[in-house]
């Protein structure tokens, strides 16, 4: 038995040798970058599973302006920063609000876009949008998305139902299983309201832009002190905005200025 | 490891074992009461008893619990007519589809599990209660459930062990079971490792409490089997 | 048919399959591992088996995915640090999910040949070493492949809950056909379509897998006689 556990052993380490020698070490110019694929319009696949959507469009030409090779990573949304910091991808462009709450976590890009966030409800049923009038009421989010952490920590009475992805969300909406829905109000739009399942369904309530929960915007999110990174993106996006390759691609999407009234406000900058 | 924050999450995770155990529970109990009747006609020599169930429980068996669910949870809502039906209240909650996918799958395994301890049971037995002028009912009630059910611990006990573990899918459509409660705390600190590693050890001591509550029926019911085989945690799936 | 789906949903099947192919190589290769290891003289050896067996039976694979998927790349970049790598080694979910299915049914059949060794009777190998057969010879040619005609049934149910499981790697982004059928059903709105397909190949995985199988016990059980 012993010359055998010894054979078996030499092959099996082999094995997991050649299954992990043939997992490429991470080189040069390799940007791994984390998308999510079930956020219209920002990030979807269609049916012959291509990823297409804002955040792709954007994430490609920030790795044509860096003249990186680029891998796009499909993740769940809740899992993004875990995997940046198991160095699983090496970047999220995945429409992650840039919050102080993050910024703990991971570094930040300036933003890439900007939209405000707002509460659905099913056309008329008058849902009073504040801590009584949400008493008990069932409201759907992302989970870990920013719209999960201000309906926890604001609607204490409320109780809050999480989802893996946005899709999941707008399904339970239409099927009547939450009464409300806290969602950025171009997601909203565009996954929901202006599909059949959501004609009977309207925005309510404040739009919120609160800087505390819902951030400064959107940006690409990347390892801690990952600033060589950083900057280089930083100046992609600069770039893009300044030669029309935004405009280009915002255009494509969307009927209005997606970028939002913030200015940039880079950490370098801050210092 | 950070200590802190699983400390904080504590109270979150037992909360998650209460959800669980529920879950469980209810599972199980529905689960049991449908597969002895299936178990019954699945063992029956009567093709048009057995053949569909045996159809049920190769469907039940073929296909991934988590699939089931998605079918149950998603998959319902789709049509109108389940939506506008009585039945809505019901399959609107997160809890009751979770709960009915679980009862349902398990009822499967389970009556594989009794069929099979029935055929199991050696002709003598039968046919001595028979020669006592047992009819077909009392034969079937008094003798080969009771003998059956004993013999089947063992199997049965997997399938209890398997159906804790299934219910860490209650996760995957909103509720905030043991896996529930690790998802999220990974989704507020971002430290994966020590959520699931915390989530992962309330599993092994459930696993560990169920397993002795076995090896103690077993003890108790099965004494007059002996020689026992040991009770080994195997998956039980389609083929028996 | 299915919304143009269909094509994506096959391709997906490509990648379930393949999961499940290799994570069976890494699990029956851990298995006979794992019951060497839980037989054999060495206490060490056959305490760390026991411990593999015990904690990875005794924890939900969901959870245990998530586990490795995560914590193990973080092991893994810590080990590479250690070794002074600058770069860590980078490995993909289709790798994450391979690895970890393996290592989860290694457990299951390492019991399972472990069961299987216990139950050839031990005069078999001594008759064959009496025959002056070197030890490796006893094993190919007397424990193997009476180990695998007693294995198979344990096996068969082994490798159908594998299949099973890797629907499970779509939780951890890999895009097997569970997760391509969960997008369509979010890009169209019809999850039970969807979910019904997936359920119709998953069944037809596990009839092919049970038909071939059967075919393979019944070649291995030549020459035992059956009770009725």
């Amino acid at each position: 038995m012993n010359l055998i556990t010894r054979r078996t052993m030499a092959v099996v380490g082999l094995a997991l040798l050649i299954v992990f020698a043939s997992a490429t070490y991470a080189q040069g110019k390799k940007i791994r970058i984390g998308v999510e694929g079930a956020y219209p319009p920002f990030s979807q696949i269609d049916p012959s599973g291509k990823l297409s959507g804002f955040d792709i469009d954007i994430a490609n030409a920030i790795c044509a302006e860096l003249k990186a090779e680029c891998v796009m990573v499909q993740q769940a949304f809740d899992g993004m920063i875990p995997a940046l910091q198991s160095r699983k991808i090496d970047a999220v462009i995945a429409s992650m609000s840039i919050t102080e709450e993050r910024r703990k976590a991971v570094e930040f890009s300036d933003k890439y876009y900007q939209t405000p966030a707002r509460f659905v409800v099913k056309a008329g049923s008058r849902i009073d949008i504040s801590g009584s009038g949400l008493k008990g009421k069932k409201i759907g989010v992302q989970r870990s998305t920013t719209h999960d952490k201000f309906a926890t920590d604001t609607f204490k009475d409320a109780q809050i139902v999480r989802y893996t992805k946005q899709d999941e969300v707008f399904l339970d909406m239409a099927a009547g299983r939450v009464d409300a829905a806290l969602v950025d109000m171009i997601a909203a739009q565009t996954g929901f309201l202006k599909t059949p399942q959501g004609k009977n369904f309207e925005f309510t309530g404040p739009v919120y832009e609160e800087p505390k929960y819902f951030g400064v915007g959107a940006g690409v999110a990347m390892r801690k002190n990952d600033v060589e990174l950083r900057n280089d993106i930083n100046k992609a996006i600069a770039t893009m905005r300044a030669n029309g390759t935004y405009k280009k691609i915002q255009d494509k999407y969307f009927d209005f200025d997606v970028y939002g009234k913030y200015v940039p406000s880079s950490p370098l900058a801050k210092k | 490891m950070n200590f802190e924050a699983i400390t904080e999450a504590i109270p979150s995770y037992f909360a998650g074992v209460s959800v669980t155990l529920q879950l469980l529970c209810v599972a199980l109990l529905f689960g049991l009461a449908l597969a002895i009747p299936l178990g019954v006609a699945r063992a029956s020599n009567n093709r048009w008893l057995s053949w569909p169930v045996w159809a049920y429980t190769y469907v039940m068996r073929g296909t991934p619990m988590l699939v089931q669910l998605f079918l149950i949870y998603y998959g319902m809502a789709q049509f109108d007519a389940v939506r506008d039906s009585a039945l809505w209240p019901w399959f609107s909650s997160a809890w009751f589809c979770a709960m009915l996918t679980f009862t349902l799958n398990t009822s499967a395994y389970t009556a594989e599990i009794i069929a099979g301890a029935m055929r199991a049971i050696p002709a003598g037995e039968v046919e001595a209660a028979r020669s006592l002028g047992l009819s077909g009912w009392r034969v079937l009630t008094r003798i080969v459930l009771p003998s059956s059910m004993r013999r089947a611990l063992p199997a049965y006990s997997n399938e209890v062990i398997m159906m804790l573990h299934g219910t860490s899918l209650a996760s995957t459509v909103t509720l905030v079971d043991l896996t529930g409660a690790a998802r999220e705390m990974n989704a507020r600190t971002y430290l994966p490792f020590e959520a699931f590693v915390t989530a992962g050890i309330f599993y092994l001591a459930l696993t560990f409490m169920l397993v002795s509550l076995f090896h103690f029926a077993e003890k108790r019911w099965l004494r007059h089997l002996a020689p026992r085989s040991q009770t080994v945690l195997q998956p039980i799936a389609i083929a028996s | 048919m299915l919304h143009g789906f269909l094509p994506t949903l096959i391709d997906g099947t490509g990648i379930t399959l393949a999961v499940a192919f290799l994570s069976l190589v890494i699990a029956v290769m851990l298995g006979l591992l794992g019951a060497a290891a839980r037989l054999s003289k060495v206490p060490l050896l056959r305490g760390m088996a026991t411990v593999y067996t015990t904690v990875i039976r005794g924890v939900p694979d969901l959870v245990l995915m998530l586990l490795i998927f995560y914590g193990g790349q973080l092991a893994i970049n810590a080990a590479a640090l250690a070794l002074g790598y600058e770069n860590t080694l980078d490995i993909d979910p289709f790798v994450a999910g391979v690895a970890t299915i393996g290592f989860i049914f290694g457990a299951y059949l390492t019991e399972t040949f472990r069961g299987a060794l216990l139950a050839i009777h031990a005069g078999q190998r001594e008759a064959g070493l009496a025959f002056g057969m070197s030890r490796l010879k006893v094993f190919w040619r007397i424990t193997f492949p009476q180990m695998i005609r007693l294995a198979i049934p344990g096996f068969t149910n082994n490798w159908l809950v594998l299949v099973k499981s890797t629907a499970l790697v779509s939780v951890i982004g890999l895009t097997d056909m569970m997760h391509r059928a969960g997008m369509a059903a979010g890009a169209t709105r019809e999850p039970f379509t969807f979910y019904c397909a997936a359920a119709v190949i998953y069944l037809a995985i596990t009839t092919v897998s049970l038909l071939g199988l059967g075919v393979l016990e019944r070649r291995y059980s030549v020459g035992i006689r059956r009770a009725a």
